[in-house]
């Protein structure tokens, strides 16, 4: 479970101080999923960052099943990325010279986990995303929708608590689109994660059970009916 | 994970690789080509030192020039006989080279001195051999003719002349070494490696043999078991050597009390042969000899390599100054350029290295990345070099330049100990010795050219690296969203 009090972002631009995130507070139970929106340059991304530790408030605590991101050491950091948070971006970021197989991999390297261990695994992980046959394919020899599955099988190998995703589907078409939102709730509801997505689709927010909103660094929370 | 991942960056980038690697390798072969020179112009000055000098021979120990005194000038009798006066007639005058010689006592004087391993004296000689006839002249009288021209060969004659008659002398001028034959090890033969017969054996301290040099031999047709007379003593040719570089010592050896003997220099030598008990005490061994033993001039090999001039000596100093900053110039250049680039090449893969931090990879993890891509680039630019520099040693041997080599000359003291007949103290005529430049290369210089290579690599990778490891993946991925 995700709690976050009075977290706040604030980054200087020349003389100017820009509050990316100014005092959020903010509950996401284990299990959640939670979608943001919000206007362009209004925080979202920057929320995930802090989520996923990529990035330290200015003040505030992030707590994470009862650890303060905020507060411990870039090693220590590191070590819950790779164990506990997995990342979808929308640009894919898969490493242009590694096979899909690869890719996925690369998640499990930090784990210490043996070649023919992580090889069984990303092969499964990539079975379960529908790429069961692209295992020796590179990310250009691949379709957009194709590439974020890997990306996503590569953000679930490790099993993760977390699944942040930002903005998945922005690249990508309508059909492919839901595509990879089917996918992402599948996963969600079979392995009990909790999963927070950023996006500016409207179609994909109003699926949401949850739904924040961040407008100049400030947050508001609202249950979906519709979902 | 890691070598997948290097050989596929490594094969993605092979434009900028290729860069890379040859700027490191032009440098490296630069290194290689310079060493090797250098070892080849040594080699080269060695070879020159040694052909005065002789295998093991550290330093020699000379008579210290005096205010020159008139020397003995060679004197020749030869008879105006009645009888038989066309027979020929010879004489040698046999005279210590440079005039300068030290007591025999002093070569064990020398042997005592602390950090002298071995110490054994030579003795030089110049030998003028005039060989020849007379030839009476023809007394014409009135249309007789009659024996005339010598002492009572023909009555008087109030009208006649003498005609014909007349000299015929050869003048033969060649070199004698004495060197002690209990000591085969040091001293002028070993200059020289012998190429028929044998060379003298440890027990003919005073036998009449001799060993000839084989320019000489081969002018005066001599052979093994031949025999040559110097000043009336008859002496086998037991070996015939050849000089290994350079000019010969003298055309004929002979144990040293047979040259002392021919010489009239009883217990006389003019050079002694030292070598050091540990080459690096050369300097201290000259300074205690010349403290401890007056009268003496000891020049070492470094003094002979000063007096080095001619176009191995710009050479020499060419590979060493101009060539040797050229290459650190070049490697400096080569590890800049390497660095700089492959520093460019982490900030094309921000966000690969962002979303990998983001992923759970450490700092420590993705420099390692980095700094094995640019150590194997700088080893491929190792291995290029190795073969560039390799090529271009082989083209300077394959041209085998030829360099001159002046020795002496005006430096009296320091004019080396008697090689070719042209040093010796006291001498002043310069020795131009023509020898061929190699371009060897040896292990060491391939292992620096690994090394630099490696430390190329490490030094690209070290740019490369720390800009990686100070990447927050926030910044790597806000940059790039």
């Amino acid at each position: 479970m995700y709690e976050l009090r009075g977290v706040t972002r604030r980054y200087t631009r020349g003389k100017e101080t820009v509050h990316a995130l100014d005092g959020i507070d903010l509950t996401i139970p284990d299990g959640d999923r939670l979608v943001i929106q919000g206007p362009t340059g209004g925080g979202k991304s920057t929320l995930l960052q802090m989520l996923g530790g990529l990035d330290r408030p200015s003040s505030g605590e992030i707590v994470l099943d009862g650890t303060d991101l905020a507060k411990l050491p870039e090693a220590r950091l590191t070590r819950v990325r790779s164990e506990n948070i997995g990342f979808v971006f929308q640009s894919f970021n898969l490493i242009p010279t590694l096979t899909a197989q690869e890719n996925v991999e690369t998640a499990l390297v930090p784990l210490g986990v043996k070649a023919k261990e992580r090889r069984e695994k990303a092969a499964e992980a990539l079975a379960s995303v529908g790429l069961g046959e692209r295992l020796g394919h590179l990310p250009g020899e691949m379709s957009g929708g194709q590439q974020q599955r890997v990306a996503i099988a590569r953000a679930l190998v490790k099993e993760p608590k977390v699944l942040l995703a930002d903005e998945p589907t922005g690249n990508l078409d309508e059909s492919t689109r839901d595509e990879i939102m089917d996918v992402l709730v599948r996963m969600w509801k079979e392995l009990g994660l909790t999963f927070v997505m950023v996006t500016h689709d409207s179609a994909i927010a109003r699926r949401a059970p949850r739904l924040a909103t961040i407008r100049k660094g400030r947050i508001t929370v609202r249950e979906n009916a519709e979902a | 994970m890691f070598i997948t991942y290097l050989r596929r960056e490594l094969r993605r980038r092979r434009k900028a690789a290729l860069v890379v690697a040859s700027g490191l390798a032009v440098g490296i072969a630069l290194v290689i080509v310079v060493t090797s020179v250098s070892s080849g112009m040594s080699k080269a000055q060695g070879k020159v030192l040694q052909s005065l000098y002789g295998l093991g021979t550290d330093m020699t120990v000379t008579k210290a020039a005096e205010p020159t005194a008139t020397p003995e000038r060679p004197r020749f009798r030869f008879d105006a006989r009645s009888e038989g006066a066309d027979e020929e007639q010879s004489s040698d005058r046999v005279m210590v080279q440079g005039f300068q010689t030290l007591a025999s006592s002093t070569v064990d004087e020398v042997g005592e001195q602390s950090g002298v391993a071995d110490a054994v004296g030579g003795l030089s000689l110049q030998v003028l051999k005039v060989s020849g006839q007379f030839t009476r002249g023809q007394v014409q009288q009135d249309g007789q003719s009659g024996q005339g021209g010598g002492p009572g060969a023909a009555q008087p004659s109030p009208q006649g002349r003498v005609q014909g008659g007349g000299a015929d002398f050869d003048v033969n001028s060649y070199t004698v070494y004495g060197t002690d034959v209990t000591e085969p090890a040091l001293g002028p033969l070993t200059s020289s490696e012998i190429t028929s017969g044998r060379t003298f054996k440890t027990t003919e301290t005073d036998a009449k043999v001799a060993v000839a040099d084989s320019a000489y031999a081969k002018e005066k047709k001599l052979e093994t078991g031949d025999t040559v007379t110097v000043k009336g003593t008859e002496y086998e040719v037991v070996g015939i050597a050849t000089a290994t570089s350079g000019d010969a010592a003298a055309n004929l050896y002979v144990p040293l009390r047979q040259a002392q003997t021919l010489a009239d220099a009883e217990d006389k030598v003019t050079t002694i042969y030292v070598k050091a008990t540990d080459s690096q005490r050369i300097d201290s061994v000259k300074s205690e000899i010349q403290k401890n033993i007056s009268g003496t001039t000891v020049t070492t090999s470094a003094d002979l390599a000063d007096t080095v001039s001619g176009s191995l000596s710009t050479a020499s100093s060419l590979a060493t100054g101009v060539g040797t900053w050229l290459s650190v110039a070049v490697l400096v250049a080569a590890f800049l350029v390497a660095g700089l680039l492959t520093s460019s090449a982490v900030s094309r893969r921000v966000r690969e290295f962002g979303t990998l931090k983001a992923l759970g990879w450490t700092s420590g993890r993705v420099t390692r990345q980095v700094v094995g891509e640019a150590v194997v680039n700088g080893l491929v630019g190792g291995a290029l070099g190795i073969a560039l520099g390799l090529a271009g040693a082989y083209a300077v041997t394959a041209a085998s330049p030829t360099l001159q080599a002046q020795l002496g000359g005006g430096t009296g003291g320091t004019g080396g100990p008697g090689g070719g007949g042209a040093g010796g103290p006291g001498q002043q005529a310069a020795t131009t010795l023509d020898v061929a430049l190699t371009a060897p290369v040896s292990l060491t210089t391939l292992g620096l050219a690994v090394g630099l290579a490696v430390a190329g690599g490490l030094v690209a990778g070290a740019f490369g690296g720390r800009r990686a490891s100070r990447l927050r993946p926030a910044d790597a991925l806000r940059r790039i969203e």
